[in-house]
């Protein structure tokens, strides 16, 4: 198909030819580490979701034997429930990081120190940040309850409460991704043209018509991305249960979806098992891309 | 940040990018500089304040909020700081002390030597160096590749390496951890190392956007010269990438530096473990003992790298996260 096209240029395709082949070799370095360590683990996963697998024989088919037992898994469908309920978290924070980001829009002084500040969770690393956060929701001694004390409220136990585990960790959640979520905002609010709010104030659109008429169209574009990336870092959320609530929690009600395929995986060596878990929470993520991305599609809407 | 090339999106290289200058009006109540006195606006019509004094007020409102935001932010940093300062008695002092009384700077010495925090801080620095400064380079060799050469199938290539972003780890996880554990990799800090070392998708990305606004006349002109394509990339193109380069590399070093979820699957012995891992593991261990100055001192050290590269380049990496975002 293309021969025809570079003949056209006999003189030059010798050239092309050599452009072609080092462009290849640039671009093999990645696509050798895409197809060693993303594809074919990808293709064996699906492989390893049908069979029985201790991962220290080889595995053996069993067909679906493994989808239907996750059906029937109440502490699968526990953990999913759980990592579904900590998303509550995503909505407040975006509420949040908004409101901020539009305080942090105005001329005044101090912005960029306020930017730092709340940025700063968001670079922290998660390990350090469970540790500490565990210690702060520590039921007699603990940051939380002495603040809540203050104002005269008697703390719970949080991580030892079967009612308080998730809100604590949606609470430690948004703290931490409020600042990346509230930059965000703040860059598209930047870049939103004065001339649209000229022109509504002339036609006398008050503050809250310009916010939902103007602002919210502009910034849907961040939106939508932080509503995909939230809902992919969420389903994945492990690290914090793995420190936090190392067991699972109370009444394993803090166990996510990872944490439960790593200890399905790694501590009773049910690979084939964990592995079909895996294929469910990586075809989750993708279909809630898919459909995120159609939504988007639709929209679209552009100014100039 | 000189470049003379603009970067994608809707800042300009060198216009500090979130800079009160780029302010919105907050609608009615805005100071207009150059203000329609043909045309006053009903709102703050018959209001005792003028437009201006208005706006003060709001800022002194939002300055507030966001102070005790600010707070709220700080707190349990500050906090665990405060902790690690603490003898273990004042801990459980109620009401609690912010200012630790006696301040016992002896925590960060003993955290030396109650676990290995001095070998999960080499090992980090070996994972987290070896694949930012290698996996660096060979991104940046593909993004001028996939940015500025010919080639067939070339976005094909390039769209197949975007999707694997969308295939989340722990779904490749186990079979990864199958194919290093029978090369014998296990309880080492290779698996964690030579996967990066191919590069880095979301760089790869960033790079080719930003090289989409280098001229290719300049490399056309360097070709006529003879030049190889390895001496444009590295005598043009590298030195021009640089700064979205430095910005991207520190991302991607403390993205590295916090992993978890694969230390945790390939290292066992606690002198092979990432910082990550033995900070966690003292925090099982000492927790029992209720020595928290302990815990929260070594989780300290933990996150002071990264905050003081915060500190130091956080302009670059607030420009550099803020660019990404929009384009979702």
């Amino acid at each position: 198909m293309s021969t025809e096209v570079l003949r056209t240029k006999p003189r030059r395709s010798r050239l092309h030819r050599r452009e072609h082949q080092v462009a290849l070799a640039f671009i093999a370095i990645p696509l050798i580490g895409f197809l060693l360590f993303t594809l074919y683990p990808l293709l064996y996963s699906v492989y390893a979701s049908f069979t029985s697998w201790n991962g220290l024989a080889a595995p053996t088919f069993n067909g679906i034997d493994n989808y239907i037992k996750m059906w029937n898994d109440p502490y699968f469908l526990k953990a999913m429930w759980n990592t579904l309920f900590m998303m509550i978290g995503i909505p407040i924070g975006l509420v949040l990081s908004m409101a901020l980001a539009l305080g942090l829009n105005r001329k005044m002084r101090g912005t960029t120190f306020f930017r730092t500040v709340y940025y700063i969770p968001v670079i922290s690393s998660i390990a350090a940040i469970a540790i500490l956060w565990q210690w702060a929701y520590n039921g007699d001694f603990g940051l939380v309850n002495q603040v809540l004390d203050l104002v005269g409220i008697q703390g719970p136990n949080w991580l030892a409460d079967k009612d308080t585990v998730k809100p604590a960790l949606i609470i430690m959640a948004t703290w931490k991704g409020l600042g990346y979520s509230m930059l965000l905002y703040l860059a598209a609010l930047q870049s939103v043209p004065r001339y649209l709010y000229e022109a509504a104030s002339l036609d006398g659109a008050g503050t809250w018509d310009q916010f939902r008429n103007i602002t919210l169209p502009m910034v849907r574009p961040v939106t939508f991305f932080l509503v995909v990336t939230s809902i992919i870092g969420g389903s994945q959320i492990f690290i914090e249960i793995n420190i936090m609530t190392p067991l699972g929690g109370p009444e394993f009600s803090s166990a996510s979806i990872v944490w439960y395929i790593w200890r399905q995986a790694f501590n009773n060596l049910h690979m084939g098992y964990a592995s079909a878990m895996s294929i469910v929470l990586g075809l989750i993520i993708f279909v809630i891309t898919v459909i995120q991305f159609r939504l988007n599609r639709r929209n679209q809407f552009s100014i100039d | 940040m000189s470049t003379s090339t603009s970067l994608p999106g809707p800042v300009q290289a060198g216009a500090p990018l979130l800079d009160p200058q780029g302010g919105i009006p907050a609608g009615p109540g805005a100071p207009s500089g150059r203000g329609r006195r043909s045309n006053p606006t009903p709102a703050g019509a018959g209001h005792p304040l003028t437009r201006s004094a208005r706006y003060k007020l709001g800022n002194v409102l939002v300055t507030l909020i966001l102070s005790l935001g600010a707070i709220v932010m700080l707190g349990p940093l500050i906090w665990t700081f405060s902790t690690s300062l603490k003898t273990h008695d004042a801990i459980f002092a109620l009401p609690p002390q912010w200012i630790p009384d006696p301040v016992m700077w002896d925590n960060y010495l003993r955290v030396w030597s109650a676990g290995p925090l001095l070998s999960g801080i080499r090992n980090s620095l070996i994972v987290a160096g070896t694949v930012t400064v290698i996996g660096s380079i060979t991104s940046s060799i593909a993004a001028f590749a996939f940015a500025k050469m010919r080639m067939p199938f070339k976005n094909a290539a390039f769209l197949m390496l975007l999707a694997g972003l969308m295939i989340p780890f722990p779904t490749i996880m186990i079979p990864q951890f199958m194919v290093f554990a029978n090369i014998g990799w296990v309880d080492t800090l290779l698996p964690l190392i030579v996967p990066g070392l191919f590069g880095n998708i979301i760089m790869i990305f960033f790079l080719k956007q930003y090289l989409e606004n280098v001229p290719d006349s300049i490399i056309e002109a360097a070709k006529l010269d003879g030049a190889s394509y390895l001496q444009i990339f590295f005598r043009l193109i590298f030195p021009a990438i640089r700064p979205a380069m430095a910005a991207q590399f520190i991302l991607w070093f403390m993205a590295v530096w916090n992993d978890y979820l694969a230390p945790i699957i390939y290292l066992n012995t606690p002198e092979k473990q990432t910082l990550q891992l033995v900070i966690a593991s003292f925090n099982a261990q000492y927790a029992s003992q209720t020595d928290y100055p302990l815990i929260m001192a070594a989780s300290f050290i933990a996150l002071l790298p990264v905050l003081i590269v915060f500190i130091v380049f956080q302009r670059q990496i607030i420009e550099s996260v803020a660019l990404t975002g929009g384009k979702g």
